[in-house]
């Protein structure tokens, strides 16, 4: 299957590392992985905050890059970018035209969890890790994608892992883009209770399918000097003896 | 502690206070963790509870697209069964009707039970200013009135209040002996409000439903104060918003089984009032009088729009503030409205215009989770969504605010060189290349602390983020970067 890769903007200038663990996992389970490097950001910020006008434009333009290749299937390591994707028709309301493309593209699109479970109909990678983890499910994925048990399952299956849930963990981690410096004190005040639960949950290791979660939640565990870890689930499922 | 001077315009200020209260913080958890986890289990008694919810939704719909026709059903319907209706284009002209109906009676005191469209009209200063005392004899709301506030929930209005907080109340308005035994707090609650039951000649509520059909309101509650206030009175003033109509009786049996789940974790409230009218025979006991107030004040508007006419589906259960993590938070007198969390965030906008509550849209970290628990599908991030986007660009097509707000300079700039400078790939890599070389200037062991001061003037969003959490740096080589390498590799 030929599978474009959308990295995001995030991944690909903070973390590029889970962008190189998505390309291995996708070809580990055969995939032919092509990456346009005209791609940039999917507008979720723009559109997010109320500037719809800008949004529109990032929407054109990630539908006229992505709509040219040959590929079967768009795959993000992002959650909440795919649904960006998935909301793109929403800005063409009297634009009849852009909204069949939108939609087209938005059909194409998956998070990788959601792609190598439901699509690719894989749950066992081959990956090893030796990490006691737990899932945060980050809300984008979880309530527009309905994305759930497929990491768990993807993650279950890692060889040597331990997988322990825990508490609350569909409960957001407070980040929600531009609102985590807006109202800084409050995505503070949620993102510690996030921090509580798996901390509580006993895991050395905390594992979502979005890097926006994981900067937050991580740059909390740094400043508390937890001993907690943060990982991206591309970087587990990649993950080799 | 009192937030009754909070408005949406300090929504920032008022957050704030509220997370410094650690008393409100003890108090906001008893919620997130009773009526949440109360919640989750009980609609497991409900079959196919995705199904009734959209079986609410549809009805919500139906009747909001032909809302003039199904209030007219109403309203006749009403008025044949002895009902007077009264039309009220605004709170004020509400509180007026009802002040002069209040007023023909010579009564000077009326009782009340809890409704929050009450609230948002202003009604008991209204009441006030006519030399009329108004008693709220629900029992969260009693409190609040003891202590010179407003609601801080929908559903539970003295949430926000502990149990010794009351106590301490009780002593210095009461006049009772320091007690915190839960039951002697209501037993006195309960002797007093039934005194003042015994004297009231009017008695003032709310609506949950209104059918269209048979012209019956009906009203949810668990203490019975409801069901005196509507029955003990001579004359019963019910004030309903437009939005309350549904078109049949039976529509009753989804709504039902919806709102006590959704709003208390309940099956079922301890009491529900169907009222019809008036009664048939002069020897029952109820009033000699009943009227309803119906009330646009900006509903109207909101019809307009496709995104916005789902505020008026809501039932008002309190769901999606309990779920919500912003309100779990900072409670409810954060908000600054008679309407708090998400729903608030989204009502009182479209209520007393954009332009006096800028915050509230922004005020949710779009997780969604209000939607997920809402029983009539109310898409409320989209709501949000929609008034971000009327705030800043005024470009999302709706007629609820009717000259574009000016957005924040500083912001409205750093959007437009985003999408100026992301969309050419070239601009997009020299600007990582650049933070690359500015962030030498802060970062320290590969990630960047509390820049404080300077920095935090300079560039507010760093300063925001960093006075609480350590900030990533930009790698030092991007993905694009490596995956060129990987494919000069291949070749």
């Amino acid at each position: 299957m030929k599978v474009a890769l959308f990295v995001t903007c995030l991944v690909d200038q903070l973390c590029p590392n889970v962008g190189m663990a998505t390309v291995e996992v996708l070809e580990r389970s055969g995939c032919e992985v092509t990456f346009d490097e005209r791609q940039t950001c999917c507008g979720q910020p723009a559109f997010n905050t109320g500037y719809r006008n800008e949004a529109k434009k990032f929407a054109k333009r990630f539908i006229k890059i992505f709509e040219n290749s040959d590929m079967d299937a768009i795959v993000s390591p992002s959650g909440s970018c795919t649904a960006m994707v998935k909301h793109f028709h929403e800005l063409f309301p009297d634009e009849a035209k852009w909204r069949e493309r939108a939609e087209n593209i938005a059909a194409k699109t998956h998070e990788l969890s959601g792609f190598l479970v439901n699509v690719l109909g894989v749950d066992d990678v081959g990956a090893v890790s030796d990490c006691k983890m737990t899932w945060h499910d980050a809300c984008h994925g979880l309530r527009d994608l309905g994305i759930h048990d497929e990491p768990r399952r993807l993650l279950k299956n890692v060889k040597g892992i331990e997988f322990v849930e825990m508490e609350n963990a569909d409960v957001c981690c407070g980040f929600g883009g531009t609102f985590s410096v807006k109202y800084p004190e409050i995505s503070a005040g949620i993102l510690d209770n996030k921090i509580e639960m798996i901390e509580k949950s006993g895991a050395d290791t905390v594992v979502a399918c979005d890097a926006s979660c994981l900067m937050q939640i991580a740059g909390r565990l740094s400043r508390i000097g937890s001993r907690v870890q943060t990982k991206h689930i591309a970087e587990i499922l990649a993950s080799r003896e | 502690m009192s937030m009754t001077h909070a408005t949406p315009e300090t929504f920032d200020r008022n957050a704030r206070r509220a997370l410094a209260d650690p008393i409100l913080h003890r108090a906001l958890r008893n919620l997130a963790d009773n009526f949440v986890v109360r919640r989750r289990n009980v609609i497991l008694s409900v079959d196919d509870w995705q199904g009734l919810r959209e079986r609410a939704r549809s009805i919500k719909e139906e009747t909001l697209l032909r809302l003039d026709k199904y209030l007219e059903q109403f309203t006749e319907n009403a008025a044949k069964a002895g009902t007077t209706i009264h039309w009220a284009r605004d709170g004020k002209e509400a509180c007026e009707i009802i002040v002069a109906l209040v007023r023909a009676t010579n009564a000077k005191m009326v009782v009340k039970a809890k409704s929050m469209t009450g609230e948002e009209i202003l009604l008991n200063e209204a009441l006030e200013e006519a030399g009329i005392e108004p008693v709220e004899t629900d029992l969260g709301e009693w409190i609040i009135q003891l202590a010179g506030e407003t609601p801080s929930h929908i559903v539970v209005p003295a949430i926000h209040k502990t149990k010794q907080q009351i106590a301490e109340l009780f002593v210095e308005k009461v006049g009772i002996d320091k007690t915190e035994n839960v039951d002697v707090l209501t037993q006195t609650a309960r002797k007093i409000l039934r005194e003042r039951f015994a004297e009231a000649e009017v008695g003032i509520s709310g609506v949950n439903f209104g059918v269209a059909e048979t012209g019956t309101i009906l009203i949810l509650e668990n203490e019975g104060n409801i069901r005196m206030t509507t029955s003990l009175t001579k004359t019963h003033i019910a004030i309903m918003g437009i939005e309350k109509v549904i078109p049949q009786l039976a529509d009753l049996d989804v709504f039902l089984k919806l709102l006590p789940r959704s709003g208390t974790g309940q099956r079922l409230t301890a009491y529900q009032s169907l009222i019809t009218g008036l009664k048939k025979d002069a020897e029952d006991i109820g009033p000699d009088e009943f009227h309803v107030v119906m009330l646009d004040n900006g509903r109207s508007r909101m019809l307009a729009h496709r995104v916005t006419r789902q505020s008026l589906a809501c039932i008002r259960c309190g769901a999606c503030l309990n779920a919500c993590p912003v309100y779990q938070q900072v409670g409810g007198h954060a908000y600054g409205s008679v309407y708090p969390g998400p729903i608030g965030a989204v009502i009182t906008p479209q209520l007393i215009g954009l332009s006096k509550a800028k915050q509230l849209p922004y005020a949710s970290s779009l997780c969604g989770a209000c939607r997920e628990v809402c029983p009539v599908k109310i898409d409320i991030p989209e709501l949000l969504l929609h008034l971000r986007a009327e705030i800043t660009e005024g470009s999302a097509g709706g007629t609820t605010v009717k000259a574009r707000l000016k957005p924040k300079f500083a912001e409205s700039l750093a959007f437009k060189m985003y999408g100026l400078a992301w969309s050419k790939p070239a601009w997009y890599e020299f600007g990582a290349k650049v933070s690359r070389l500015m962030q030498r200037l802060v970062a320290r062991d590969g990630k960047i602390g509390n820049v404080g001061g300077l920095i935090s003037r300079l560039v507010p969003p760093l300063g925001a983020w960093t006075a609480w959490r350590d900030a990533p740096v930009v790698a030092p080589k991007s993905f694009r970067e490596m995956w060129r390498d990987k494919e000069n590799d291949a070749r």
